[in-house]
């Protein structure tokens, strides 16, 4: 049944958030730490245990995947609510502020990404990691 | 009779918003197909499209929520709220490899750390710039510049003045508006096209909506990568910000 799939879904993000906010918690931090992500590996782990034993049925996943693909809309949503007046009104500071962080942020990326390491894992082919991190990509 | 149409739209906020979204999603996929040849994506249109529908909704209303805030459209503040917003990022993890993320999972938190310093240093050097000199004003603005969440909380810890802090609201708001509509156009410049490099794109912009809608107008299929990382970028910034960053500036200014 689809509503399977939406309660894992539901089990892994409210899991995650307690683990972030127990984080936070312990960090003294007024913030989840991290929740959403651990959610996003504890999805990941729990989906492919249940694969291994063979037993995800499709309308299960179907519950997942609806969220899924619901995923571009949200963000349009999202887009919609954004305070944009709010940020063409901070003046001159937060606009170059912001500008400044986005080039810098979006110029170091090939600089971390740098050369993609040497393959370590036996279960890809032994290709360049390029090659496999294309491949990756444009899987699904 | 149109005073009752507003009725129920704002009674049934959730249900319009969701036809509304779908509206504006088929008008951007055709706007994309006819005039771009699908080179410009059809999602990335249809975000520009609902931050100047926001913009505008902000200048009606003067409110926060931009085209949220009017009452016809109060369901795109739930359906694009942090609450689904979250629940479809993590379901975008479903059939991910976790291999790919293990492969990145270094380079991932290096990016974490560069990425809430060097945002961290964008914002102090312009704050500097324009003649700030309190070492409060400074950490304030630098941490908005991280994301905007980060400046409030971070300036209301150190004591900023409230219009320090909104100021560092907006420098995060410009960020994380402008990585929305810059990623999908230097993706290529920068290869961010595959799993690797979207973690660490994830970890170097940070902000939560600006690497969730920059990944979605560029390839869907990297959202889960950035937005892993991304998601500890703005608990990093809090756990930073107001410590070791602040203790940095006051020790140079």
């Amino acid at each position: 049944m689809a509503i399977y799939g939406v309660a894992l879904l539901a089990g892994c993000m409210m899991f995650g958030l307690i683990i972030g906010d127990l984080l936070g918690q312990v960090l003294g931090i007024e913030a989840n730490l991290g929740g959403v992500g651990i959610a996003m590996l504890l999805l990941i782990f729990v989906t492919n245990v249940i694969h291994q034993w063979g037993k995800l049925p499709d309308s299960t996943s179907s519950g997942i995947t609806f969220w899924n693909a619901m995923y571009i809309p949200i963000v349009v949503a999202m887009a919609a609510s954004q305070n944009v007046a709010a940020a063409f009104s901070g003046g001159l500071v937060s606009l170059l502020a912001g500008v400044l962080a986005v080039v810098l942020g979006l110029a170091l990326v090939p600089v971390i990404a740098g050369k993609p390491e040497p393959e370590q894992d036996c279960q890809d082919e032994p290709a360049t990691a390029v090659a496999s991190n294309t491949a990756g990509s444009r899987r699904g | 009779m149109f005073e009752s149409l507003i009725e129920l739209f704002d009674e049934y906020h959730l249900i319009a918003a969701f036809a509304v979204i779908g509206l504006t999603m088929y008008l951007s996929n055709w706007l994309s197909v006819r005039f771009t040849n699908g080179k410009f994506h059809g999602s990335a249109i249809a975000i520009l499209l609902g931050l100047l529908l926001a913009y505008i909704g902000g200048v009606v209303t003067g409110g926060e929520n931009g085209l949220a805030d009017l009452t016809l459209f109060s369901g795109l503040g739930l359906m694009g709220g942090g609450m689904l917003r979250d629940l479809a990022i993590i379901a975008t993890a479903y059939g991910v490899r976790f291999s790919e993320i293990r492969k990145a999972g270094v380079h991932g938190v290096v990016a974490l750390f560069a990425g809430v310093i060097v945002s961290f240093l964008a914002g102090g050097i312009i704050a500097v710039g324009f003649g700030y000199t309190d070492p409060v004003d400074i950490t304030t603005v630098g941490a908005g510049t991280v994301t905007y969440i980060v400046g409030p909380v971070t300036g209301s810890t150190l004591g900023a003045s409230s219009e320090i802090i909104a100021l560092s609201i907006a420098a995060g708001l410009v960020k994380s508006i402008l990585v929305m509509i810059v990623t999908p156009m230097t993706s290529r410049i920068i290869g961010l096209d595959n799993p690797r490099s979207a973690m660490i794109f994830g970890g170097l912009i940070g902000t939560t909506s600006g690497v969730a809608a920059g990944l979605a107008a560029t390839d869907a299929r990297l959202v889960p990568y950035g937005a892993m990382t991304a998601t500890f970028y703005t608990g990093l910034g809090i756990l930073l910000a107001p410590t070791a960053l602040f203790l940095m500036v006051r020790a140079i200014a």
